[in-house]
């Protein structure tokens, strides 16, 4: 009995098309007065004996079709959801919705680097002024009126109104006064780096009349050249991110510095592309030297008991020779085609424990 | 300065190669900057043999020569007037090329006639002037390179000439003999004597000199002496060859000999031709006013104050500077006045500046030249001027005195050390002062006269360290502080580098514009004044200090949009200068973005930018360098904004942490930027530090009961802002309204031109129990109160 309702069910569900003729199998299996649901009334009019086998196998088959109600019901979806998804193509070659992406300008990104770089050797980061008076921009440096130096560093001048005859102001021709006034706000020991905007009245291939600098001071009593030569050897392989790199200090004057060195790095220029640490050519890269006593004392610090060392190096010029720059000048012009190209990401910040170019 | 190699070899002994020469130059502090070798140029001519010579057939000035050379007897049509048989010349095959007529020989026809190469003149190899005809050999075998027979017959011909930079410490390497010095002491050589035999004196001058004394401070001392009898004329072969080696032109015998020492021992002379001197000669101070023809041609008119050379006719010499030409010698000179001098460094340098005269003199004297020499480079000019144009000379006639600059500085050895880091003996480094020509006495180095640059015990570390050369130095780690290295940003870096970070993530690409820029530009921008504006700009683009990033970003964007980039973000991090004086600057992070969103797209969702773009992009920028999130938006910033389409960021009237908005549409105009721009300007010293040093968050406050959001719309007036409403809803209750959002803006329409509709959702989030609905019914009730009282608003039915 069981077994003619349970195929003829089962046969109906299976071919059952859509899930209103399976809600009316349902009824007519399950409902109030559905096939199955009047025989169950039929058990109580059984003896005890009839009842146990008759009760367990109706309400196994009463489960089983339920069972299979649902599977039908939940294939039946599926296969309406699969019909409807086939009509729901989209081109997914179209483009994105648009999200712009900007860029940090190379001088940016080069400071950054030549931060993290000093930070780990224990050098803050200390700014000041752009507009100088001369005295620390000179003076204080051991750069009297009458030295050569002020004439050939093409320093640009402010404008004194007629009647005030105070010396003009300049715009800072090196980061230098940066240091005398840290030496003179904190004195010493210092460690520290003064990065930022110069200005030199120049402007030719090879010239802007604002570029930026990263001039370095270490004081201390007992701070020697080669302590300098070292710090320089650590800061050239950290930032160019080689291996080995020979320096070549060369004799040199700066009136702010005693004995003063040039700094050359040795590299190569084969192909066009610079190599550092390799080949037969020297690069010039940095001034240097142990801090002129006088300057020392200018800033209030005993030339007797402090001693160190300073060095300058361009930004600018240490951005073109790493990302391989062509013209300092289109550093300032602001083109897009080329902050975009020479631009980095907003999220490669260089650390040195992530390195510094990815 | 330039030199030549047998120029260096007058004063050093040496073997040591052109290479070592230069390499040591640089490292001690004379940086090579070219060397020149006369013979590469030359090193394919040849000699060869004019076996006959006949007259061209077609040509009256032409002959054609049989000439032999290393290639066989080769056929060459020569216009030279002593072209003849018999002489031994200079080839050029074909394919040589000539330097003097900047050509490549080839075969070629001369009046129908092949010629084979061409035999030269001097001047066409660039060995003087001389082009009346065709080298004539002395000797020399057929086939043998023209140089090697120069070096072996004329060796200054082929003379290496070493070009040097000279740093402005050392006038004394502004003399061969000081170069010679260094590389003696640095065991390049040994330094040859430079003694004087001097000329016995025949008579007493009768042209005197005097010195002012308000010019001895400027002059100390005059010398000079007067040569009688003398025969101008062109200087001996060698001294031209030296002179015109390293690029000057000789001129005359006796003024090429003040030439000669003023590059051989940094000792400028002057040499008056005394027939043309009225009186005497007087170094005194310029009234002001004078004029003087000067050597070079030029008219000069003096300042007060300067120091000038007068005779009674006047001013004859710019003292230290340039001679005159009225009294100037020429070639029919045969009395002439040999003038050494001392000036003064400063002074020379503020007249030589002012004047702006260019001279070997001016440029050697502001360095400073050997005080003590003077007598001596005297007699020296004066030995050379008798030896070869005879003449009688004078006593010596003196004004001044030799000025004493003797001074002697402690040589601490063990300083040196420590300052270079450089084991360098004791001996070594007195072996090493004492080669510089210091005299040692204990400790006490007393300085040459030719250094006035040493004025310290600094001064002889750097003698001691350039000499042992800095090449040697190996470097020696800086100790490292302590543990792990502390922070060493201060928090306004910090923040200026997140604000760049954000903003390029934002879409901006950052520039750095220069920090002058017109005053057009400037002006527009509250800048532009007298106390920004440069002495010497570059160009008119560049006249004052910027007032602001905004101006330099947006010729930035003009000159993008002109490229064809109409949808421009840009952003700077920078300093603005808001007066004259260091320390009138401060930091701004601006921004314009200008055009629309992007490029128009499927999507549809490109459009022109406004002033919510730029309010979201300063409120960003601002988050990250830790602005508060609770801010006044007020109105009334400067006037280059839009007067209704800005606002400007506030915690308190007075405190401005940034302005966004739409720029003033006649700013636009002026800056020639086309479509519509919006930017910010934030002042990141403006936001406050945090108060709290502790790194602890307080406690999250969170719970599992149910937020109720209920949405109010009122009309209000059109003017009343969204702020405003939004505030009075939050206060009706504190503690249960959590946030309150406009989300829909409506104005006119049927509530009339002077009236808008705002819509906001509030969300309500119980902390104890959940909302019942008369409690959100009272809440609601508070807000509409609070909402009327705050703006005039009703609740819109």
């Amino acid at each position: 009995m069981t077994d003619d309702l349970k195929s003829k069910y089962l046969g109906l569900i299976a071919n059952a098309s859509d899930e209103s003729i399976l809600e009316d199998l349902r009824v007519a299996a399950l409902g109030k007065k559905g096939e199955i649901s009047l025989q169950m009334r039929e058990l109580g009019k059984m003896t005890p004996e009839q009842r146990q086998t008759a009760g367990p196998a109706l309400n196994a088959l009463k489960d089983e079709i339920n069972s299979a109600l649902m599977a039908k019901k939940s294939g039946l979806a599926d296969a309406a959801l699969d019909e409807r998804l086939r009509g729901e193509w989209l081109d997914v070659t179209l483009p994105s919705r648009a999200r712009a992406a900007g860029t940090i300008h190379p001088i940016s990104q080069v400071t950054e680097e030549v931060t993290a770089i000093f930070a780990d050797m224990g050098f803050a980061v200390a700014e000041g002024p752009q507009i100088e008076s001369d005295w620390y921009n000179f003076d204080a440096l051991n750069i009297p009126g009458h030295h050569p130096a002020r004439a050939e560093m093409d320093t640009f001048y402010t404008h004194r109104a007629e009647g005030d005859n105070r010396p003009p102001h300049v715009l800072r021709t090196h980061t230098s006064p940066v240091q005398i006034r840290s030496l003179e706000a904190n004195g010493a020991p210092i460690r520290i780096i003064c990065p930022g905007r110069v200005y030199r009245a120049d402007y030719d291939q090879t010239h802007t009349p604002m570029f930026h600098q990263v001039e370095g001071l270490a004081i201390d009593k007992d701070i020697s050249m080669a302590n300098l030569k070292w710090v320089l050897e650590e800061f050239v392989k950290a930032f160019f991110e080689v291996d080995d790199v020979e320096l070549r200090f060369r004799a040199s004057h700066f009136p702010f510095t005693e004995p003063s060195a040039e700094v050359d790095i040795r590299c190569s220029w084969e192909g066009g592309t610079l190599k550092i640490g390799e080949g037969d050519d020297w690069l010039e890269i940095l001034g240097s030297g142990m801090v002129h006593p006088k300057v020392l004392a200018a800033a209030g610090v005993d030339p007797n008991e402090y001693q160190g060392f300073a060095f300058g190096v361009g930004i600018d010029r240490i951005a073109m020779l790493k990302y391989g720059i062509p013209d300092l000048r289109a550093f300032f012009d602001s083109d897009l085609r080329w902050l975009r190209h020479y631009g980095f990401r907003s999220l490669d910040v260089p650390t040195l424990h992530g390195g510094l170019s990815s | 300065m330039k030199f030549t190699l047998s120029w260096l070899k007058r004063h050093l002994e040496t073997d040591a190669s052109v290479a070592d020469i230069c390499e040591a130059l640089t490292d001690l502090g004379l940086e090579v900057e070219g060397v020149e070798n006369p013979a590469e140029k030359l090193a394919d001519f040849t000699i060869g043999y004019v076996k006959h010579a006949e007259k061209h057939p077609d040509a009256d000035k032409l002959r054609v020569c049989k000439v032999d050379t290393d290639e066989g007897e080769l056929q060459i049509i020569c216009g030279a007037p002593n072209a003849r048989e018999g002489i031994t010349v200079v080839v050029a095959k074909p394919g040589v090329y000539v330097p003097g007529i900047d050509t490549t020989i080839g075969v070629g026809k001369i009046r129908g006639i092949e010629s084979y190469g061409m035999m030269a003149s001097e001047r066409e190899m660039e060995l003087s002037d001389e082009h009346d005809g065709i080298i004539e050999l002395p000797s020399g075998e057929v086939g043998q390179r023209f140089v090697d027979w120069l070096a072996q017959n004329d060796p200054a011909k082929v003379d290496t000439m070493i070009e040097i930079a000279i740093t402005p410490n050392r006038p004394d390497a502004l003399g061969v003999r000081g170069i010679a010095r260094d590389l003696a002491a640095r065991g390049l050589g040994v330094m040859k004597p430079c003694d004087v035999d001097p000329v016995p004196a025949a008579f007493t001058s009768d042209l005197t000199v005097s010195i002012d004394d308000d010019t001895l401070d400027g002059c100390p001392v005059f010398m000079g002496r007067l040569i009688k009898g003398v025969k101008n004329g062109p200087s001996p072969e060698w001294l031209q060859d030296l002179l015109r080696a390293i690029g000057l032109r000789p001129i005359s015998f006796l003024v090429d000999v003040t030439n000669y020492f003023t590059y051989d021992q940094n000792r400028p002379l002057h040499v008056f031709d005394a027939d043309k001197v009225a009186g005497n000669l007087r170094v005194h101070r310029a009234v002001g006013g004078e004029t003087i023809m000067a050597l070079d041609d030029k008219e000069y008119t003096l300042q007060a104050g300067q120091m000038v050379i007068s005779d009674d006719n006047g001013a004859q010499s710019i003292a230290g500077i340039m001679g005159g030409l009225d009294t100037g010698v020429t070639e029919d000179t045969v009395n002439v006045f040999v003038e050494s001098a001392f000036w003064d460094t400063v002074q020379i340098a503020y007249a030589g500046r002012a004047l702006k005269i260019n001279s070997d003199a001016r440029y050697r004297f502001e360095r400073g030249v050997d005080p003590a020499f003077t007598p001596d480079g005297l007699e020296h000019a004066v030995r050379m001027i008798v030896d070869h144009a005879g003449g009688e000379a004078s006593e010596m006639v003196v004004a001044g005195q030799v000025p004493d600059v003797s001074r002697a500085h402690k040589l601490d050895a063990q300083r040196v050390i420590s300052l270079v880091g450089m084991e360098i003996s004791e001996s070594q480094q007195r072996q090493t002062l004492t080669a510089l020509g210091f005299r040692l006495e204990g400790n006490m180095a007393h300085v040459p006269s030719w250094r006035p640059d040493v004025l310290g015990e600094a001064d002889l570390v750097e003698e001691v360290a350039r000499i042992a050369s800095l090449t040697k130095l190996v470097g020696k780690p800086l100790p490292r502080l302590a543990g792990v290295p502390k922070p060493i940003l201060t928090p306004m870096q910090t923040r200026q580098g997140n604000a760049r970070r954000a903003a390029a993530s934002l879409g901006y690409n950052e520039c750095v514009t220069y920090s002058f820029i017109d005053q057009e530009a400037a002006a527009l921008f509250g800048g532009g004044d007298d106390a920004t504006m440069l002495e010497n700009p570059i160009s008119n683009d560049m006249s004052h200090m910027r007032p602001g990033l905004l101006p330099g970003l947006l010729r930035a964007v003009s000159r993008n949009q002109a490229r064809g980039f109409a949808d421009v973000s840009l952003f700077e991090v920078g300093h603005a200068f808001h007066g004259g004086e260091p320390g009138e600057q401060h930091v701004q992070v601006a921004g314009v973005l200008v055009g629309r969103t992007g490029p128009k797209d499927v999507h549809g969702e490109a459009r022109a930018v406004d002033v919510y773009d730029a309010k979201a992009d300063a409120e960003a920028v601002l988050s990250v360098m830790g602005a508060p999130a609770k801010v006044q938006v007020l109105r009334g910033a400067d006037a280059w904004w839009h007067p209704g389409r800005h606002g400007k960021i506030c915690l308190g009237p007075k405190k401005v942490m940034g302005v966004f908005g739409e720029l003033h549409p006649k700013v636009l105009r002026e800056m020639n930027i086309k479509g519509p721009a919006v930017a910010f300007v934030l002042y990141p010293e403006e936001i406050p530090l945090p108060r709290a040093k502790s790194t602890a968050r307080a406690a999250l406050k969170s719970t599992d009961l149910q937020a109720v959001e209920r949405d109010f719309a009122f009309v209000v007036d059109a003017n009343v802002e969204a702020l405003t409403l939004v505030n009075a809803a939050v206060g009706a209750d504190k503690a249960l309204i959590s946030d309150v959002r406009v989300f829909d803006e409506f104005i006119g329409g049927s509530l009339g031109d002077d009236k808008k509709s705002l819509a906001i959702t509030v969300r309500m989030q119980p902390a104890d129990k959940t909302l019942k609905d008369a409690e959100i019914e009272a809440v609601a009730e508070k807000i509409v109160a609070k909402v009327t009282k705050a703006t005039g608003g009703v609740l819109r039915g």
